[in-house]
């Protein structure tokens, strides 16, 4: 067993490498059944159906019955690979599918989360992932348990990385049921969103139930070649076919210049609420499907002003500390051989990571080119509304509400503010607005489902595994066999999973919020408690517990408090309309920056009231900061 | 109790934890006061501003996890706490 699986580690190269090849060989193929006429649906369908089936493959193959394998994939992932494995885990299907369009429409405050979903690395790296990987836990409230001691400040973590993790979930099921519903449905046998999420939610399940973090770390490898293709291929492809540039990424500055002037010619009008909601644009304040957008922000000009300073550092900061406190995040640093390696482990996350978030702001320049550039032959700026209209893809887009144009001024010219389009066209389009061939967009739906899949693996695992290892095994039945505890964690799987989906297809997503919110309850709760434990010994069991509870408990009252602007959840209702509050500008994207303020006065206040932790706490911690010997747990 | 060793090895620790934050406090928030001025200036075509947002502060966040850990890692070496060569099962 031990000879077959050192065996297996030094075959992952090969392995992964036939693989890389394999699937761009069916990229290849397709492209030639495509020229050969098979329809672009079941190009799509083909290219669904064939990743979906490998992931369940892998999962499959990596089942297990070990505890060690189960829920650390046995402490061998290679730094590299679990690199890989981290940044698929990491980038969600909005990072996927959303981002792109968000720095399309927003320009440079939206770009304020690229920064805060990479730095937030260089936390994990310097204050958390060596240490935790040195204490040898299973999950993170592990860590919170074993370092304060007692059951209560475990069950405390245990809340809040539920907390956190479902609201993050949800987005994610949802993403691979539209997408799998898209990619699924032919015309003569239509299938369903409901139908979408469930086909999912089952793969989601193969590629965790068997083999736990074992099946999960494998399969989002496989997960993150797949969405790196089909993310790098079309960009690439398409800024070469006009003559962009070879590599876009150094080569756009022009482009970037260009589009400058261009904002300048067409004008970035903006339009009242009144006209909007008189032509019936969708608008939803938590990027909700439907919502339609349309240009107003400059794409490279930045806003003058302390409050556009403010409104940008205050959500890079939630994003990059929530980043550090995110459990499915952290328990992936868990997994490698040595502290050292996952040290390591980080730097590649980051960089792996950067591929997608570097090339995303490169794929909204030249998505956003391609449109407007009257030199281009794809342009629909300025052109005819009569002849617009007529374009296949513009066609196919808007009959699914995703596209629109309302010729506000009435001159049968379309302008920049009456073009409309939902975020997660740019994406999905951009090979189709550019003339590539059908099967770069099977590739890229393809690469959405990963990105969510992937995601979504991680997020119910993390629940999971915290729910059966820190509730049921160490709080309820500490006797209980490995057999047993294996199931007990299979059961939660499927429940929730089911319950996450069962959430997704009733379209209770509104609720939870938007996928921020998942760093903000993460941030008010866990990241003091986290930091402190390994770097300030004084910190005791009564502070992280006040810590934990008072900072989840101050950054929720706060978003109630804040409430949503241009949203009617009657749950959240601001007793303070948005703009009477606006001194601050902490709104309820940012609502993370009280609950760790609070988190962090009240984990020092109590600690240093309370009597300091005994000698062998204080040994433990010692014991942590160093690389070498044993884990400190087990 | 940490013996002087160890003691050392931590305070090397903490003095590079600390270096590494300033920098990437730099990077993630001291530019950004300052993006609106930046973009006067240019680099590779692209305005300075957008182009720290767009790419040049994720390079530097790359770069920085690197560079500190092979720091870290020359540190653990100096005290006898690096665990590279360890057995990996």
């Amino acid at each position: 067993m031990a000879k077959t699986s050192k065996q297996f580690i030094q075959d992952l190269p090969k392995i992964y490498g036939t693989y890389t090849g394999g699937f761009l060989l069916f990229i290849i193929v397709m492209g030639i059944a495509e020229k050969m006429g098979v329809s672009g649906r079941n190009i799509g369908l083909m290219f669904v159906g064939f990743t979906i089936f490998i992931y369940a493959l892998i999962g499959w193959i990596s089942r297990t019955t070990d505890v060690d394998e189960y829920y650390l994939a046995g402490k061998k992932v290679p730094t590299v690979f679990n690199g890989m494995a981290t940044a698929a885990d990491w980038m969600s299907g909005a990072s996927f599918v959303a981002m792109a369009g968000g720095i399309y429409f927003g320009g440079y405050t939206y770009m304020a989360f690229l920064i805060g979903w990479t730095g937030g690395y260089v936390l994990v790296s310097t204050l958390l992932a060596p240490y935790l990987r040195k204490f040898g836990c299973y999950t993170v409230p592990d860590f919170i348990g074993a370092r304060y001691g007692g059951n209560f400040a475990r069950f405390c973590a245990v809340v809040i990385l539920l907390i956190a993790s479902f609201t993050y979930v949800t987005a994610q099921i949802t993403a691979t049921g539209s997408i799998a519903q898209k990619a699924l449905s032919t015309p003569a046998f239509p299938v369903s969103f409901e139908f979408g999420c469930w086909t999912g939610l089952i793969t989601i399940l193969i590629c965790s139930m068997l083999g736990g973090m074992r099946s999960v770390t494998w399969s989002q490898v496989a997960q993150y070649i797949v969405l790196i293709i089909a993310y790098l291929i079309p960009v690439f492809w398409a800024s070469w076919k006009f003559n962009l540039g070879i590599f876009p990424h150094v080569m756009l500055g022009d482009e970037v210049t260009r589009l400058a002037a261009l904002e300048q010619q067409y004008g970035l009008t903006k339009h009242t609420k009144d006209v909007l909601d008189a032509a019936k644009i969708p608008n939803d304040a938590l990027g909700n499907a439907t919502s339609l957008k349309y240009i107003v922000a400059g794409h490279s000009a930045v806003p003058a002003g302390h409050e556009v300073a403010w409104r940008y550092i205050s959500l890079a900061l939630c994003m990059m500390i929530g980043t550090a406190s995110l459990p499915h995040i952290l328990m992936r640093y868990f997994t490698t051989p040595t502290v050292t390696s996952a040290r390591r482990s980080v730097g590649w996350s980051l960089f792996f990571i950067g591929l997608l978030y570097l090339t995303a702001p490169m794929l909204a320049t030249v998505s956003k080119i391609s449109l407007m550039d009257p030199n281009l032959p794809t342009a629909i700026i300025g052109k005819k509304i009569a002849d617009v209209t007529q374009i296949e893809w513009v066609k196919n887009w808007i009959a699914v509400g995703q596209v629109r144009i309302v010729d506000f001024n009435n001159d049968g010219i379309l302008q920049l503010n009456e073009w409309f389009m939902n975020e997660d066209v740019v994406v999905l389009a951009t090979p189709e607005i550019a003339g590539l061939p059908y099967v770069i967009s099977g590739l890229v739906a393809a690469g959405g489902l990963a990105a969510a899949m992937s995601t979504a693996d991680g997020l119910i695992l993390a629940m999971a595994n915290a729910i059966s290892h820190d509730v049921y095994y160490k709080m309820i039945d500490p006797k209980a066999s490995v057999q047993k505890r294996l199931i007990v964690a299979r059961v939660l799987l499927v429940v929730l999973g089911s319950l996450a989906c069962l959430m997704a297809t009733l379209k209770l997503t509104g609720i939870l919020g938007a996928v921020a919110w998942a760093f903000d309850f993460a941030m008010s709760g866990l990241f003091f408690p986290l930091v402190l434990g390994v770097w300030w010994k004084r910190a005791t069991r009564s502070g992280a517990i006040a810590g934990m509870i008072c900072g989840l408990a101050a950054g929720f009252a706060y978003l109630v408090w804040v409430g949503v602007p241009n949203k009617d959840i009657t749950f959240f209702m601001g007793a303070t309309p948005w703009k009477d509050i606006h001194w601050i500008f902490v709104d309820n994207l940012r609502f993370g920056i009280p609950g760790a303020l609070v988190s962090l006065i009240t984990m020092v206040t109590v600690s240093l009231v309370t009597k300091p932790e005994s000698k062998a706490v204080m040994d433990m911690v010692d014991e942590v900061r160093i690389s070498t010997g044993k884990t400190v747990i087990r | 109790m940490a013996t002087p060793k160890q003691e050392a090895h931590w305070q090397a620790t903490k003095r590079l934890m600390i270096i590494t934050l300033v920098i990437w406090f730099f990077f993630s928030t001291v530019v950004f006061m300052f993006a609106a001025d930046l973009n006067s200036a240019s680099f590779l075509g692209y305005k300075l501003g957008y182009y720290m947002t767009a790419q040049g502060s994720m390079l530097a966040f790359i770069i920085l996890i690197f560079w500190s850990n092979s720091r870290q890692e020359k540190i653990d070496r100096e005290f006898g706490f690096s665990d590279e060569d360890r057995e990996e099962d």
